[in-house]
């Protein structure tokens, strides 16, 4: 018995060492700027760069706009999916994980061959263009992950019934979606939202391609050109990310009711 | 004119007819129920009354006004589903204020018509808890208060009790039954318990395979069944073959003993026809002489408290009859030869 306990700690030793080691080793590095002992004054320069600052700001609101573009076409479309075309499900399932299998090399070159400055669409020609083309690419990414979250969010709650108790009391659609089921959902909707969140802050191959400066960019380009500020700048990427997780775990223990019996 | 009027209901679904040539009147106030095995069209029924299914054919009006292709939320109709159907991110006074919110009311007079129905359904003090924080029965009070909220002209209720204990079931059927006769709110109540129809309805409708096969008061509903499948369905039944005898007068053999039905009968000479009768007519031993006597064995006793069901054997058949407990006569026991006395009057011929 306490010798196959000793395996199994053993086996979770090896797996955390595996990943805490780079992680520690990176962060080992990024604080040893100063030849004299550790110190912050790679982040000082990380944070204090204005790129830096209009990158990831870019990123950011980029990422809000990618999420509430996310709310309004998957909430609708995952609820009536359930509600009048359960058949359809497996279809909408596979097309929502599509971006997972295609490379996003493959969308965003697919992009720019439909909507280049010679097509009928111009998108890329213009700077708003261009950014909405992002945005909507960004949309596509979150498709995985925004879907799933609302479908199993939706999965715990009697959407026929809600749906029939709002009808039978006056409701239209758009009140049964945004006063109902939206915050009804709304914990599986913000865990698909931070995880989109953390894909688009550190996206490189749609921003690079679409020739946008965004945070993804710019951290490439500050690994190639730099020592010790990408160390810095990737312990700060994984902070974002880790803060999305932990929003994630905040909302769902604090959400005020709940549909799952505490 | 009715109230509620359904004319010539059709509902299929692909090939499958559902609901075949439904037909209702419903009077203002009235409170009808209907009763039948899952499957029989009753649900089917209450969604196109409430807008959820369209109808294949047929007419629904309400106060003279044709509602067939009206959208749900336009119908005025308040609806208690089985599941409580309660928003789970509202509180209690939240919940019953929605629909007058949909209306467009003011705050002041929300918050006074909430109170209102929270006095009605005796539940003042719950008016911010959310529905994860309540009991069954206590929800099911709140879905009946948010339904009746906006003063709908017509109330259904699609088997409200069928999710809750015995005991809060019989307790929340009563509490149905005052609220809808103190408001006088027309209400069609859908349920699979006979008890529950018998109980609480002006009229019962009992469905069987998508048709109306009777409609009529809980009492003509128990003693006079339309048909095999309400004399079946409702109440328990005993079921015994007899042999024609002479149809003109309506004699029969039954147990070997010739009765005289009193009522002409379809048939021949010995063709065999079903005589049915309710437990709580027959009686154990001899009576009066108006009765047919017969003599079998007992094949079961059943005590159910104040009731005593036993099974007779008698002539290859069973006959199942109630006596009430009394204190100092324990019941008799297993294979004792006993007499059992029908009412020849009140036996139902019954159809095949």
């Amino acid at each position: 018995m306490r010798e196959r306990r000793l395996w199994s700690w053993l086996a979770v030793a090896l797996g955390g060492l595996y990943f805490l080691l780079p992680l520690v080793g990176m962060v080992d590095f990024s604080m040893r700027m100063q030849r004299d002992g550790y110190s912050f004054e790679a982040y000082r320069i990380v944070l204090a760069d204005p790129q830096f600052q209009q990158t990831l700001g870019y990123s950011v609101v980029l990422a809000l706009l990618t999420i509430v573009l996310g709310i309004l076409l998957i909430v609708p479309t995952a609820y009536f999916v359930r509600l009048r075309f359960p058949g359809l499900r497996p279809v909408v399932e596979f097309l929502t994980l599509l971006p997972l299998v295609i490379p996003p090399i493959v969308i965003v070159f697919g992009y720019i061959r439909i909507y280049n400055t010679s097509s009928v669409l111009p998108l890329t020609g213009s700077w708003w263009g261009t950014n909405l083309l992002l945005l909507f690419g960004y949309a596509t990414l979150s498709l995985p992950y925004m879907y799933r979250s609302v479908d199993t969010g939706l999965r715990t709650i009697d959407v026929g019934s809600l749906t029939e108790a709002a009808q039978s009391l006056g409701s239209g659609w758009t009140r049964i979606l945004a006063v109902v089921i939206l915050p009804n959902v709304l914990v599986s909707v913000l865990s698909g939202a931070f995880l989109t969140f953390a894909i688009v802050i550190g996206e490189y191959v749609f921003a690079a391609l679409l020739n946008v400066g965004s945070f993804g960019p710019y951290m490439v380009w500050m690994g190639g050109n730099r020592a010790y500020e990408p160390s810095a700048l990737a312990v700060v990427a994984f902070a974002i990310t880790w803060a999305c997780m932990a929003l994630i775990q905040l909302v769902t223990r604090f959400s005020k009711f709940s549909t799952v019996r505490r | 004119m009715a109230f509620l009027d359904i004319q010539h209901l059709e509902k299929s679904f692909g090939p499958t007819r559902v609901v075949k040539d439904f037909n209702l009147d419903i009077e203002k106030g009235e409170f009808v129920s209907f009763l039948g095995p899952s499957g029989c069209g009753k649900t089917t029924v209450l969604r196109m009354v409430a807008g959820f299914e369209a109808p294949t054919s047929g007419a629904i009006r309400i106060d003279g006004r044709e509602v067939t292709g009206l959208a749900a939320n336009r119908r005025n109709i308040g609806m208690v589903f089985q599941s409580y159907a309660l928003f789970p991110n509202l509180t209690v006074a939240e919940n019953i204020g929605f629909g007058l919110k949909v209306a467009g009311e003011g705050k002041a007079a929300i918050a006074r018509r909430v109170g209102e129905m929270l006095d009605l359904i005796g539940l003042p003090q719950l008016e911010g808890r959310y529905p994860f924080q309540l009991s069954g029965g206590q929800q099911q009070r709140v879905a009946l208060a948010r339904a009746l909220a906006p003063r709908p002209q017509v109330l259904l209720l699609d088997e409200p009790l069928s999710a809750l204990d015995a005991k809060v079931r019989i307790s929340l059927r009563d509490e149905i039954r005052r609220i809808q006769r103190d408001l006088g709110i027309t209400a069609i109540f859908v349920t699979h318990d006979q008890e529950e129809a018998l109980s609480i309805s002006d009229r019962v409708v009992v469905m069987h395979q998508g048709v109306a096969d009777q409609v009529g008061t809980p009492f003509e509903i128990y003693n006079r069944p339309a048909t095999r499948f309400v004399a079946q369905f409702v109440g328990t039944l005993n079921l015994l073959d007899a042999d024609v005898l002479d149809a003109t007068t309506g004699k029969v053999r039954l147990g070997g003993v010739p009765v005289a039905l009193d009522q002409p009968l379809e048939g021949r000479p010995g063709e065999r026809i079903s005589l049915a009768m309710r437990p709580e007519s027959v009686e154990l031993g001899r009576s009066d002489c108006d009765r047919v006597v017969l003599s079998g064995e007992i094949a079961a006793v059943h005590f159910l408290g104040s009731v005593i069901r036993i099974k007779v054997a008698v002539a290859g058949q069973f006959v199942s009859l109630d006596t009430f407990n009394q204190p100092d006569r324990p019941p008799p026991s297993v294979g004792t030869t006993v007499e059992v006395s029908l009412p020849h009057r009140d036996l139902l011929v019954l159809a095949a």
